[in-house]
């Protein structure tokens, strides 16, 4: 055990020791955070009752918990309305067929406000649709790159160009383009969504992409040669050989991407007024309520969670496909 | 002269390096008979795996060529399969995957799919891995591993065996267990084998000729010793034997006795890894110099 011990990393020992540990008491782990997040709730607290605004107080937690409680009822509320409504549409078009059979029913949908909890699932889908897309291009981009040499050259000052732009520079370039080109009478995407999705497209890319061509360009030269000697097809070179020895790397690159994914989008939500968290966020300053920064706070901390919680979908979906079962994977 | 199973003739090789043109190989002529198994010796550094490397495809010769069974060599195949020092196994696939990898490369179309289960078996089988076949190449030793990279490259019914240094990163024990395994299954298949090694016992004991290379730069065949040894042969037995003992001394002689050419191995491996750095990786422990060799892409991420 002493011999091992030594020969591993610094972190990585740190890392064997928390686990055991933490399998051992899991409090002793625990406990930290717990101590951790209610210190910054106490700060935020007091903090909070020091800064005052055009808009009345800073928010602290109370103020924020109320507002979620808030927002929640007004959901629960909209839910209600939109329900109500549909009833007495379908009560008013049964009316009308069973007076006229042959008359023609309309079928309105409802067009009241999202909610907080709507918006969130606009962001949600946005930033999947975003993402998706740029992992459709960038890995199969990523790894012909790796495999031509030539290809790789010709691209790589392209990548190195566009790589450090914020997509937020895109985004009035990509709404026009957008109204100009995407124009059908019954589109099966808004074309709100269409415009987030292809911004956040337009950052997912890069770290994808990138760490995709670094995983395919360092396989281990035995394991190419291993391919070589059995002379196998390409297409099996690239699904037993390439791809499995890529994907930590383009795992890294997923995650990457996914993170600064979401961060853009509601930056590019709040600046283009598309449906989403960042509209929330931007409607409610805006409006300049008294609680106004209450519910902004509210989005702040949902943000923050719902990017941590898609990190670890990452993590959870890059345990199950990772064949190096000793790697540290955080 | 009858034409030869395998015939390497007047092989040279040139690298680029950094300091212009590197001769690493020179005048290579060889001719193994079907059935033969020889081993090459030599300091490190000499360039003998890059004659293993001509003779599979992977490098391709400056001038002069490899000719198997009349046809000229020129590309990687299966018929020609390498057992890699370091086993090379794809890390992601089990015993069994890795294996039937090779089979279904080689026997698709020729074997319906039970008569390749059963020859993937029988393979594993051959080098007593059948115990392991779920299991992953992290969870079985180095002996074992190096077992199942024998048996991925039997089970390809090659016409030439290629072994780079197969057994030298294992224990001694362990490499005295698949030396006894490789004979048995060398007697009974009779396979063509070139192995590369730097074990003096193993040479003698495996071997029908002994091919003693030069130190490079270009490096060249020097002398070649046949081993008439009766088969089966019994390394318990051989120890004492006065023609194994002649046949080890010699080899001894020729590594590390006073010759004419100054024998500075640290030196030529040096000059020998920059040149061979620069292109292409062999499989011996220039290799972890060589991935290093990425730097370039891995600094843009």
């Amino acid at each position: 055990m002493s011999v091992t011990g030594t020969m591993t990393q610094p972190d990585q020992r740190f890392e064997q020791a928390s686990g055991r540990l933490g399998k051992l008491l899991p409090v002793k782990t625990l406990a930290p955070s717990i101590i951790g997040l209610v210190v910054f709730l106490l700060f935020w607290a007091t903090a909070a009752g020091r800064i005052d605004t055009s808009l009345g107080q800073f928010p602290g937690p109370a103020m924020v918990w109320e507002q979620v409680q808030e927002l929640a009822k007004e959901h629960r509320r909209s839910r209600e309305k939109q329900a109500a409504f549909y009833k007495r549409q379908e009560k008013r078009n049964a009316a009308k067929l069973a007076k006229d059979p042959s008359a023609e029913v309309k079928i309105r949908a409802y067009t009241g406000q999202p909610t907080f909890l709507d918006q969130v699932f606009t962001s949600l889908y946005t930033v999947a649709g975003g993402f998706g897309l740029a992992t459709l291009i960038a890995v199969p981009v990523g790894i012909i790159c790796g495999l031509n040499r030539g290809l790789f050259l010709a691209l790589n000052p392209i990548i190195q160009l566009f790589k450090p732009v914020s997509p937020l520079a895109w985004l009035p370039l990509v709404t026009m383009v957008v109204s100009a080109t995407y124009v059908s009478e019954d589109p099966f995407f808004e074309k709100s969504f269409v415009n987030s999705a292809i911004t956040v497209a337009l950052c997912c890319l890069w770290p994808t992409l990138v760490n995709t061509i670094v995983g395919v360009v360092s396989v281990d030269k035995d394991l190419i040669n291993v391919s070589r000697v059995m002379a196998l097809p390409t297409s099996t070179h690239i699904r037993k050989i390439l791809v499995p020895a890529a994907v930590p790397m383009m795992f890294t690159g997923l995650r990457l991407s996914l993170a600064t994914g979401w961060m853009v989008l509601i930056a590019a939500e709040m600046l283009a007024q598309n449906p989403g968290l960042g509209k929330f966020v931007w409607d409610e300053f805006q409006n300049g309520s008294s609680q106004s920064l209450s519910r902004i706070m509210v989005a702040v901390l949902a943000i923050g969670l719902i990017g941590f919680a898609l990190d670890k979908l990452m993590l959870l979906l890059q345990r199950r496909v990772s064949w190096d079962k000793n790697a540290v994977l955080r | 002269m009858a034409t030869s199973y395998l015939e390497l003739s007047q092989v040279g090789i040139e690298f680029d390096s950094r300091h212009g043109k590197f001769r690493a190989l020179d005048d290579i002529n060889l001719s193994l008979d079907r059935g033969e198994f020889v081993s090459l010796i030599g300091h490190s550094g000499c360039g003998k795996s890059t004659v293993l490397n001509i003779v599979a495809g992977l490098h391709e010769a400056t001038e002069g060529g490899v000719i198997l069974e009349g046809k000229e060599v020129n590309r990687p195949g299966p018929d020609r399969a390498v057992v890699f020092q370091n086993h090379s196994l794809l890390p992601w696939l089990t015993v069994y995957e890795n294996v039937e990898l090779a089979v279904n490369r080689v026997f698709k179309g020729h074997k319906s799919k039970s008569e390749r289960r059963d020859w993937i078996l029988h393979n594993l089988r051959r080098v007593n891995m059948e115990h392991a076949l779920d299991k992953l190449p992290s969870e079985i030793s180095g002996g074992m591993k190096q077992r199942v990279g024998i048996a991925r490259c039997l089970s390809m019914e090659p016409k030439v065996l290629l072994m780079d240094e197969p057994f030298g990163a294992l224990d001694a024990l362990t490499r005295a267990q698949l030396q006894d395994s490789l004979m048995a299954i060398q007697a009974e298949l009779g396979n063509t084998v070139i192995m590369i090694t730097h074990d003096v016992d193993e040479a003698v004991l495996l071997s029908d000729r002994i091919i003693m290379m030069s130190n490079g730069p270009a490096a060249t065949i020097s002398k070649i010793l046949p081993v008439n040894l009766d088969r089966p042969r019994d390394r318990l037995a051989l120890a004492e034997d006065r023609e194994f003992v002649r046949l080890r001394h010699a080899v001894l002689e020729f590594l590390y006795g006073n010759k004419s050419e100054p024998v500075t191995p640290a030196a030529t491996a040096l000059t020998d890894d920059a040149a061979v750095d620069k292109r292409e990786s062999i499989t011996t422990e220039k290799n972890y110099r060589v991935t290093s060799g990425m730097r370039p892409l891995t600094a843009m991420a």
